[in-house]
């Protein structure tokens, strides 16, 4: 009876084991069934919601479509957005708010879209860019509109 | 004194592990104290990772706090998310939309699988393989692209927003969901070749951790911890809310209250997860993704409880709110706080690898502990 | 055909027609050390690319691929950046003891490879009692991580200590038990006249279901001995951080790291050799066709070749199955291990005598 419990005992412990050794040994085997990615020569595609940074598009006559409201940088959990704004004299001669600076700082950013979700006039959007690495942190401290770019036409 | 010499008067090793150890899955400090090889005492010492979320949200406006729970427990961060719009919603009295309805309970449910699955193949790693945890991170991955399809996130989502979702679902999102499903049921029984029927898996489980029901009630244990034991604490059959009550499945409770009973909880739950999903992924009414809520959020004075079950327990939000548009005070019950506690109970007598058994087992996620 | 055996007699006679005696023997001395040295070296930088592509491939990974051709020099610069780190000895630690340890620890595996045949007639050594000096030799090792312990003045380094040395104590009998189970059938300790009794089949063959279990409990104590997944107890990552050289770093550490690879062949190579023939080419009965074209392939190729799937084998342990407890361990050898074995030499002996095995 005790021989029995023993042999019973060894008898499953074997059976178990190469049950394991058997998966390992199929992976082992089917080199097919990798899934890692060669990282730089071949890039992730990645999603189009994606959201690894926040920038603003800007057309061919670099116009964007901020009116420097500043509901972006109140949406901002943790301060991330700094929007400096400056008085603009339009074609009808009339004084009008604009965006001077928009300072956008990635390396507090937590990509989470309230920015976004916020603008009225759609100005800002989330890009899919997810190498950020840089030598210099200050380089992380990103100014989103142009140089010299100005307001689209008829985005109030 | 003695302490710090590294033994105590009964010539008992005390040994540090943590804040920086590989089994302890974060900046876990235990303090130890070792006759030979068997743990003594267990002393957890907090505080490495806390980033004051709860003082910090006060600040914060109701559409902002809830982004930070996504650091919290990580690994079920849509469900924390969800905790906070539930309060949210508690206190604005809004009713959400039934198609965001059905997308929050099955990203809940993604993210309960892949929380679990990361925790299978941790679990392996803590006993000293570490092939399962590749296994497990294949299938998760699958997760993780229907997370980022949608969501626009992997890990920290903030995509359940009081109101309903942040975005509507992307085309592709039931289609890839079933193909998870069909690819996940195909290899679970990877799972249980490779760790659950093997020998010496088994018995480094089993008998090993234990804990009593009626102990693991007085000590607050939640989640699959709490029902390893026996103990019916399943939030979603408690307090349905969303659409569980009305959903098909099944508390899965196991009487053993070891290591194993634990991990078998969560083995199962994986299965029930799968059902809940199938159940719903067919089905997502059409309609608004979210519900029409003002641009700014002001929570009527009183306060407000919510109540979720994630992939480690019982999550509850208490918002305290003066009228204003940011809250009082938040406080966060968070489960891995609660399981944590009964980490000396449940060590003490059993051999230092006994230890890593039982903390994989019990599943801890150390910011949400520390928060 | 390449012969290592032919190679080893013409450098011999070369050096005894060009120097005069006493010479001959001390520059054959100096060369040996060196070919020693160097095959370790190589051995230790093969088998560690080796374990990383074969874990890799079993985790559905790539493993590497960047340094040189499919990342063949990984592992040299690996050891490049080893050997150019700071050796940090800690504060409390004992000295002398901390960094005798690691040269302990690889002088022990160094002195095994005297009496391991590599192929036909090229040894070091053909020591008449070659197992047993194997035998004793393999157990000094502890003793160097005993040191490594005990004066690394870390606790994590002190339980690894200690459980490695009750692990490799224990772990010593039934490796034992099972290399008797093969001395009993070819009536010799000497590795060559083992090796020689293979020669019209290999034990694991010959001897029936007894010497499978011997083959077995063999690879389970070497898996033990050398310290490896399920049995790293020593170093148990997850509970001891690394064991026994928690505090080593630089080349000691290296030299920990090549003594563990190092010790895997030797123990493999001792698997081979006595079980699975060393040399010996796979001959069945007389097929004369067959036989002779397994006796074409160099004699070397197939001590290689079978020492090599013996380190897979161990390999494979290692990337499949979670590590034991302390306790079970011990209960593995002493409840299940030890009697088994006890119970087969019995057999075999029954078997020896009676002439079963031929
Ligand atoms: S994504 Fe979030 S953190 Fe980043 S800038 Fe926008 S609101 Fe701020
Ligand atoms: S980006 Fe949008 S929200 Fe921010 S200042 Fe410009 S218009 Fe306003």
């Amino acid at each position: 009876m005790f021989l029995k419990e023993y042999f019973k005992t060894v008898y499953q412990t074997i059976s178990s084991l190469l049950t394991g050794m058997r998966l390992t040994g199929y992976y082992f085997t089917h080199t097919k069934e990798i899934i890692t990615q060669q990282y730089p020569e071949t890039k992730p595609v990645l999603a189009d919601r994606f959201r690894g940074e926040v920038i603003m598009p800007h057309n061919e006559t670099n116009e964007h479509r901020c009116t420097g409201c500043t509901a972006c940088e109140l949406a901002c959990p943790n301060g991330t957005i700094k929007i400096v704004t400056k008085n603009e004299i339009n074609a009808e001669g009339k004084k009008k708010k604009a965006i001077d600076t928009f300072v956008y700082r990635l390396e507090l950013c937590t990509m989470c879209n309230l920015c976004v979700q916020a603008c009225p006039s759609d100005a800002i959007i989330m890009s899919n860019a997810f190498e950020h690495s840089v030598y210099d942190r200050r380089l992380l401290t990103k100014v989103l509109n142009k140089p010299g770019s100005k307001i689209m036409e008829g985005v109030e | 004194m003695l302490e710090e010499l590294g033994t105590n008067d009964q010539g008992d090793m005390i040994i540090n592990v943590g804040p920086q150890h590989p089994s302890t899955h974060g900046v876990l400090h235990l303090v130890i104290t070792l006759h030979g090889e068997t743990v003594k005492k267990v002393e957890p010492h907090l505080g490495y990772i806390h980033r004051s979320i709860e003082k910090m949200s006060e600040s914060l406006s109701y559409r902002q706090f809830s982004y930070v729970t996504s650091r919290m427990d990580y690994l079920s961060s849509h469900i924390n998310n969800h905790a906070c719009a539930l309060a949210v919603e508690k206190g604005l009295q809004l009713e959400i939309p039934g198609r965001a309805q059905y997308i929050r309970v099955i990203l809940d449910e993604l993210t309960r699988i892949a929380s679990h699955q990361l925790w299978w193949g941790a679990l392996a790693m803590d006993l000293g393989a570490f092939t399962p945890f590749f296994y497990s991170f294949r299938e998760r991955e699958m997760i993780n692209e229907v997370m980022e399809e949608t969501c626009g996130a992997r890990l920290t989502m903030n995509y359940i927003v009081p109101g309903g979702v942040m975005f509507d679902l992307h085309p592709d999102f039931q289609k890839k969901v079933k193909i998870f499903l069909a690819e996940f049921k195909s290899k679970i029984h990877e799972y249980n070749e490779l760790v659950t029927g093997n020998i010496i898996f088994q018995n480094r489980t089993k008998g090993v951790g234990y804990i009593s029901k009626e102990n693991a009630i007085s000590y607050g244990m939640t989640g699959p911890s709490g029902r390893g034991s026996g103990f019916k604490c399943d939030v979603r059959k408690l307090h349905p809310y969303e659409l569980y009550d009305q959903l098909k499945f099944e508390e899965i409770t196991e009487e053993g209250g070891d290591a194993f009973a634990r991990y078998m909880v969560r083995i199962r739950e994986m299965e029930q997860s799968m059902n809940i999903i199938e159940q719903l992924i067919d089905n997502i009414p059409e309609g608004d993704f979210q519900a029409k809520t003002k641009a700014v959020l002001k929570l009527p004075k009183g306060d407000f409880y919510s109540r979720v079950e994630t992939a480690r327990g019982e999550l509850g939000v208490y918002i305290v709110s003066e009228g204003g548009t940011t809250p009082y005070r938040i406080k966060y019950r968070s489960p891995g706080f609660s399981n944590l506690s009964a980490l000396n109970d449940l060590a003490v007598g059993g051999k230092l690898g006994d230890l890593m058994a039982t903390m994989g087992t019990l599943d801890l996620v150390i910011p949400d502990i520390d928060r | 055909m390449f012969s290592l055996e032919k190679l080893v007699s013409i450098i011999q006679a070369w050096l005894q027609s060009t120097l005069r005696d006493p010479w001959a023997y001390v520059v054959v001395c100096v060369m040996v050390g060196v070919a020693a040295i160097a095959l370790f070296a190589i051995l230790g930088l093969m088998l560690v690319y080796m374990e990383r592509k074969v874990a890799a491939h079993m985790q559905i990974r790539l493993g590497p691929n960047r340094v040189g051709p499919m990342g063949l020099f990984q592992t040299t610069a690996d050891t490049l950046k080893l050997v150019m780190k700071e050796g940090l000895t800690p504060d409390g630690a004992d000295k002398f003891l901390f960094n005798l340890a690691p040269f302990m620890v690889m002088i022990a595996a160094m002195l095994i490879l005297a009496p391991i045949a590599f192929a036909k007639n090229f040894q070091i050594w053909d020591i008449s009692i070659g197992v047993l000096y194997v035998a004793a030799v393999s157990s000094v090792a502890v003793i160097g991580i005993l040191m490594a312990g005990w004066s690394s003045n870390n606790k994590y380094s002190l339980l690894g200590a200690m459980r490695s040395a009750a692990q490799i104590v224990s772990y010593e009998l039934s490796a034992g038990l099972s290399i008797l189970a093969i001395v009993i059938l070819s009536g010799s300790l000497k590795i060559s006249d083992i090796i020689n009794s293979q020669a019209d089949g290999w034990w694991i063959i010959k001897g029936h279901i007894p010497v499978i279990i011997a083959f077995i409990v063999f690879i389970i104590a070497v898996t033990a001995e050398t310290n490896r997944a399920p049995f790293d107890l020593a170093e148990a990552e997850s509970e001891l951080t690394a064991g026994f050289h928690t505090e080593y770093s630089g080349m000691k550490f290296a030299l920990f790291f090549l003594a563990e690879y190092i010790n895997i062949f030797i123990g493999c190579a001792i698997g081979a050799t006595i079980f699975l023939g060393g040399w010996m080419p796979f001959h069945i009965g007389n097929w004369e066709a067959f036989n002779h074209v397994m006796d074409f392939i160099p004699s070397s190729l197939w001590f290689i070749g079978k020492t090599v799937f013996l380190i897979f084998l161990i390999m494979w342990f290692r990337w499949t199955f979670p590590r034991l407890r302390v306790d079970q361990l011990l209960n593995l050898e002493w409840k299940y291990l030890l009697p088994i074995s006890m119970v087969n030499l019995l057999v075999v002996t029954l078997m020896a005598i009676m002439g079963w095995h031929l």
